[in-house]
């Protein structure tokens, strides 16, 4: 305070302008922000920067912190969402433990109640910092407005930086009102946050580069952590480099493109059979940024059981979390795979392991029943993905069965183009993180496939896309049922109904006694509920009609709802139920 | 395995909570757990005792280290360290007798009679786990009636402490 008093009584700045300015002089270009009575002076600031910074309202804070995600996922920026106090702040809790999950570097401002009543469970108290430190990288609640300069730096370092996560900023009111000169350059103070030396060293990479020459039956298996490092090129150089096969997470996919020879696509519970057999057939696993989730490996015991392992991720504690690597890296990816590339051999002669996974591949293709009477969603999804492969597309999904088919059946080619809920499975995530993406991508198609359980959970951001013309489109694959859980019934409770179907309880499918592959009556209408909001929708349910639907939603200069009538005893498969190896797949 | 970690942490306000709440829901089994100011004022000092194989130790002290306002973390335990726990324990100690008893015990366990009641002694001991274990037991047959441990601080030797 002291070295701020020199200065003259013009340049005296509210708390709320500082943080609003700090934000514009970070280079945010976008903010979801919803407000309430701690937030209020932080959204009349808004106003005064709104030529610096546009600012959307969602209509749910989940909804705010879920389109930032999208923007920060989709242009590898930080998003912003900002919230009130209490119940404002809780609302972004789901979407920052979801952000947390996926490394994605999100700021989330809360207001609070003014500091002389905290504690006193004041009117729309809460303590957000309490509640979401396991939760997010970093938090901080400001106390005084000399330090806002600082902790927003520190905010966006720490996001943005080492592996991404999301930071909470909560600033009581009287702070955001309170008045001071205020010292832009004060530096930061993160004696514990060093992530310098995040650089494999020369000898690990000679490791690598040696296993790689030695390799018999090679496979990388490729993670979320190149999006983040942006090392989907480098990736693409060592392959070619090598001709080894690539397997993707979900977090992964679009780092590779699906459609390359040696894609094997998706692995995991619900990836391909023969990613699944070449993991558990290799000799040498090359995971990059990756975390052997259990989703991935199942059995962790059984996972890449013959393999030399591999393993380089940003963040130390996730080697040998899971499963021991036999080369463990702490590095960026992309500054791994650069070194790499510079010294890599290919492998001896690995043609007979290449043309194994082909055969696989011929042999166990992801499929669907073309032959089906009416439109099945993986149809839809493959449909969908044909007629955008020329445009610059975005996709985002919900979660559930809908998102894992957009996962097996959507072709991606380039990074930062497929987001998905991936670690934390929030059911609401497509809709609002379309708008994000679109926000950030104002010409590009963006398009939300989502399924009916998941879109209600954010259907209020039909409002947000209206208002704020962000023209998304959403292909809703309707089936009635909350697909995923019902399979799971189906499969292993003897498909006793157990709260899964979406319409009225007196209908026979509330009680697993529906006659039809399709539920008899449709509820609710989205195609009136679409309307109300003031957005174009159809639906459509015969096969005939889906690529003029489809053509006719991608076209739309707005937004638009498609409502697709599908099947609900459509599913996932392949399947490799949890805990089981690749031997247990079911693929029928 | 029982290990000694010793953190050095930004002195902010909710960096305990934040430590024992990440250590707590990911399910580490912390045998004690110290905190107090180094003579950095801006830096506090917390030591753990945790139990676990190698694989478990490396995993909290990754996710400690994880931890934006843990500056660093120190395996003291696998150094050549030196290690206390400081002890207020209230005993039973109607007759002379026993007083004498008890006293006599607590200097050849260096501890020292810090308050005197009624009917009973407070003494005072520090030093390792096994002499305070020890002198615990040595007193449970007169009735122990309060007792209170600080958990375990540790340093590491001058000797190899210049890393």
């Amino acid at each position: 305070m002291a070295a701020t008093k020199s200065a003259t009584d013009s340049q005296v700045m509210s708390g709320a302008d500082i943080l609003v300015k700090c934000l514009a002089d970070h280079g945010v270009e976008v903010l979801f922000a919803y407000p309430g009575g701690a937030s209020m002076p932080l959204h009349q600031a808004l106003t005064r920067y709104a030529d610096k910074m546009r600012t959307i309202l969602p209509r749910h804070e989940q909804g705010g912190v879920f389109a930032a995600q999208g923007y920060a996922r989709a242009t590898g920026k930080p998003g912003v969402a900002m919230a009130t106090s209490g119940p404002g702040a809780t609302n972004m809790v789901t979407a920052i433990a979801d952000a947390k999950l996926d490394s994605v570097p999100v700021i989330c401002i809360t207001g609070q109640v003014p500091s002389h009543v905290i504690g006193t469970d004041a009117f729309q108290e809460t303590p957000i910092v309490e509640v979401c430190r396991g939760i997010t990288k970093h938090h901080y609640m400001i106390l005084d407005i000399a330090d806002i300069p600082r902790i927003v730096k520190e905010a966006f370092h720490v996001a943005t930086t080492g592996r991404p996560g999301p930071v909470l900023i909560d600033i009581p009111k009287d702070v955001q009102q309170s008045q001071v000169v205020p010292h832009w350059d004060a530096p930061m103070q993160l004696p514990g946050y060093q992530i310098r030396d995040r650089h494999a060293q020369p000898e690990q990479i000679k490791q690598v580069a040696a296993a790689i020459k030695r390799a018999k039956r090679p496979i990388i298996y490729a993670g979320g952590g190149l999006n983040a490092s942006e090392g989907s090129a480098a990736l693409r150089e060592l392959v070619d480099k090598t001709g080894i096969p690539v397997t993707m997470t979900v977090m992964g996919l679009g780092v590779f493109p699906n459609e390359h020879p040696l894609s094997l696509d998706m692995l995991g519970m619900h990836g391909s059979v023969y990613a699944n057999y070449a993991v558990r057939d290799c000799d040498l696993l090359l995971g990059l940024g990756v975390r052997f989730d259990d989703r991935v490996t199942g059995k962790l015991e059984a996972f890449a059981k013959h393999a030399k392992i591999v393993h380089i991720d940003i963040d130390p504690s996730e080697l040998n979390k899971n499963k021991e690597a036999h080369i463990p890296i702490v590095s960026d990816v992309k500054y791994a795979l650069e070194a790499l590339n510079k010294i890599v051999e290919p492998p001896e002669d690995i043609s007979d392991w290449v043309e194994q996974c082909q055969a696989w591949k011929e042999k166990h293709p992801l499929r669907y029943d073309e032959s089906f009477d009416g439109i099945l969603q993986q149809h839809a999804i493959a449909e969908l993905s044909k007629l955008t492969q020329d445009r610059d597309t975005y996709i985002t999904v919900g979660v559930g069965q809908h998102q894992m088919w957009s996962a097996q059946f959507y072709k991606f080619k380039k990074p930062r183009t497929w987001h998905s809920s991936s670690g934390l499975g929030t059911m609401g995530f497509g809709l609002p993180a379309a708008m994000g993406v679109q926000a950030a991508f104002p010409d590009a198609l963006v398009i939300d496939i989502d399924g009916d359980g998941s879109f209600q959970m954010n259907i209020q951001e039909l409002a947000t896309i209206h208002c704020e013309q962000l023209p998304v489109k959403i292909l809703l694959l309707n089936n009635q049922h909350l697909g995923m859980v019902v399979q799971w019934e189906d499969r292993f409770m003897d498909g006793n109904r157990a709260h899964t179907y979406l319409g009225p309880i007196h209908h026979q499918e509330a009680s697993g006694k529906g006659r039809s592959a399709f539920a008899q009556e449709r509820y609710p209408d989205f195609v009136t509920i679409a309307k109300g909001y003031g957005i174009a929708a159809r639906s459509v349910s015969k096969k005939s009609e889906l690529r003029e639907a489809l053509e006719e939603m991608i076209n739309h200069k707005g937004p638009f709802l498609l409502d697709v009538e599908v099947p609900y005893q459509e599913h996932v498969l392949p399947m490799i139920p949890t805990g089981r190896t690749a031997d247990d797949i079911i693929t029928e | 395995m029982r290990h000694v970690l010793s953190a050095l942490v930004q002195n902010v306000p909710g960096v305990l909570a934040h430590i024992s709440g990440m250590l707590a829901s990911r399910g580490y089994n912390i045998d004690s757990l110290a905190v107090g100011e180094t003579e950095e004022p801006n830096l506090s000092r917390m030591t753990f005792v945790v139990v676990g194989d190698d694989k478990i130790l490396e995993q909290v002290r990754k996710q400690l280290e994880k931890i934006v306002t843990v500056v660093r973390v120190i395996d003291v335990s696998s150094k050549d360290h030196v290690e206390r726990d400081l002890m207020l324990m209230k005993v039973k100690a109607e007759t002379g007798e026993k007083r004498s008893e008890i006293r006599e015990l607590a200097d050849i366990f260096r501890g020292r009679i810090v308050d005197v009641g009624a009917d009973e002694l407070m003494v005072e001991i520090s030093g390792r786990e096994n002499k305070i274990v020890a002198f615990i037991d040595r007193m449970r047959p007169y009735g122990i009636t309060e007792l209170v441990r600080t958990g375990r601080i540790a340093m590491v030797r001058s000797a190899e402490s210049n890393e």
